[in-house]
């Protein structure tokens, strides 16, 4: 046993106890370290291997990556971390892809087994790599967000895949198909586009959890092309923590994987949500929080859109003024509000509100219906109780949080707009709903003013 | 049948994976997506070896550079913006009496 073996085998162990200490917010910090610790060892013991003699390059290497990594890990504000993390998935995919080109395209003997499993780390490479970059682009708003379908979509875009793998598979059966290998790379490449078009905002966490799982089996393959382990567990961990996020996701949107990927959700209800006008009672900011502070209990539920306005720490201002008046306030997180899973949870914690206020779906929606007020901040399908009472809803048997059966409802929205399942939500007609129009911040911040004026 | 024996590792730590992902609170999903997203930048493992062998063709030398350039990007800013996040999780405020 060398020392570099040592060093991967302990490495390895590093990554497992990574992720079991990530399990609690009171050892995750120590997981992180662990885990850079791990990774040290694997890049040192990697390093030292006999086989690597040209040093020049990799340092500078190591040393430009890190010059991008510092910046964009310090200065990317926490409601930017859905796109941090795509962007980071195709860096990750982009380097795994490469490798297997160059490995590829490297001299010498190698099994059909190897072969193999370096065309799986190159499909999965490439098409992560323009799939995270799409993501990205929607998640930024560089391009739109809304899904874009053709006819015969699904079947052009797994024609593409079948090509992409009979050609992979041509290439591994004869050694004298090289010239075949660009187009597979093309193939990979577009297929990654198309699987992201179809894609709606609503699924960007099933989405972006299962390119993770991808990058990870990426990783993992190019491990067995290598023959190395470290790189398979690695690889391993990561494509199964992926794949169960994206289970959890699909499970809290009760919806089939086949169904988020070729669903194309978004443009099925829109002309019959049109055209009808049912009355809204609408409150000003004075009223509701007149109403708030008489309140014994309150429970926030936010969504995207307290992301987007960026209305997080007029949030926690709320939060303490009503707690301060002696109100309760908890927070209700559906699995899948926000871009990206737990997404409502890091903006949160970002304001400074405690963790054990941040209460799962399962635990809170038994308390709704003993809850005075429950104040709805930029969500829109996750408490749409037609998911609950229309078989024939876009969003029927979706999980949600039940905002229609405590005593008064709040929302605070811009408009009347639907949201992105382009589905009318009747919570917002209901006769003990009161609509509060307006931004999100600017809403709370009036909502905080009043709580501050009234003694 | 040395992939047999690769096979292997990979089921197990599959199996394992699924195990301790399960675990993780939802609270946590975030930071977990880019812990583990910075883990799979071991990849950087397989740049070093192709850019960093001896007699290594000009092809595999540029494309081992920007392959390490990436994949460091990747283990950095991950682990970083990680810590980052786990940095705000208060503990729960002492109930005053």
């Amino acid at each position: 046993m060398t020392v570099f073996s040592v060093l991967y085998l302990l490495a390895a162990a590093c990554f497992i106890l990574a992720l079991k200490w990530m399990s609690h917010p009171s050892t995750s910090r120590r997981g992180v370290l662990t885990g850079e610790l791990g990774m040290l060892m694997a890049v040192i013991g990697t390093l030292m291997r006999h086989e690597v003699v040209n040093y020049e390059w990799i340092v500078i290497g190591l040393l430009v990556g890190s010059a991008i990594g510092v910046p964009l890990a310090v200065l990317m504000p926490m409601t930017a971390v859905p796109q941090r993390t795509a962007i980071s998935l195709a860096c990750g995919a982009f380097a795994s892809a490469l490798i297997g080109t160059a490995e590829f395209y490297r001299v010498g003997q190698r099994g059909t087994f190897t072969t193999g499993a370096l065309m799986v780390e190159i499909l999965l490479g490439f098409l992560t790599t323009t799939a995270s970059l799409l993501a990205f682009g929607k998640l930024q708003e560089i391009l739109p967000g809304r899904p874009i379908t053709f006819k015969g979509q699904n079947f052009f875009n797994l024609g593409v895949l079948g090509v992409a793998i009979v050609l992979g598979i041509t290439i591994v059966a004869s050694p004298g198909s090289q010239a075949l290998f660009p187009i597979y790379v093309v193939l990979a490449l577009t297929f990654g586009v198309l699987l992201i078009i179809p894609i709606g905002g609503a699924d960007m966490p099933t989405v972006i959890a299962l390119l993770n799982s991808y990058a990870g089996l990426s990783a993992c393959a190019m491990g067995f092309a290598l023959d190395n382990r470290l790189l398979i567990i690695a690889g391993a961990l990561d494509g199964s923590s992926g794949l169960i996020l994206s289970i959890i996701m699909c499970r809290a949107m009760n919806r089939s994987f086949t169904n988020v990927l070729f669903g194309g959700f978004g443009q099925i209800q829109t002309t019959a949500a049109a055209g009808e006008q049912k009355p809204v009672r609408s409150a000003s900011a004075e009223e509701a929080a007149q109403i708030l502070e008489a309140a014994q209990s309150v429970i926030i539920i936010p969504g995207y859109g307290m992301a987007v306005a960026q209305a997080q720490h007029k949030v926690r201002e709320l939060h303490d003024a009503l707690v301060k008046k002696g109100v309760e306030v908890r927070f209700a997180i559906h699995p899948v509000a926000g871009r990206m899973p737990g997404h409502m949870n890091v903006l949160l914690a970002e304001a400074d509100v405690p963790y054990d206020k941040l209460i799962e779906m399962d635990d809170i929606n038994p308390e709704m219906a003993m809850t005075d007020v429950t104040l709805v901040i930029g969500a829109n399908d996750i408490v749409n109780p037609a998911a609950e009472t229309d078989p024939n809803s876009p969003i029927a048997g979706m999980p949600i949080l039940n905002a229609n059966k405590s005593r008064t409802v709040m929302v605070i929205k811009r408009g009347m707009s639907p949201g992105f399942a382009g589905i009318d939500n009747e919570l917002y007609y209901m006769d003990k709903t009161l609509m509060l129009f307006g931004d999100a911040k600017t809403f709370v911040a009036s909502l905080v003013k009043e709580l501050a004026g009234s003694h | 049948m040395n992939y047999e024996f690769g096979l292997y590792v990979f089921m197990l730590s599959a199996f394992l994976g699924f195990e301790l992902i399960r675990k993780v609170s939802p609270l946590l999903h975030t930071p977990l997506m880019s812990l583990t997203n910075a883990i799979a930048s071991i990849s950087v493992v397989g740049a070093i070896m192709i850019s960093g062998e001896a007699g290594a063709s000009t092809l595999s030398k540029v494309l081992g550079f920007v392959a390490v350039v990436s994949a460091t990007t990747n283990l950095v800013s991950g682990y970083l913006i990680t810590d980052r996040m786990l940095k705000m999780f208060k503990r729960p405020e002492p109930t005053k009496k």
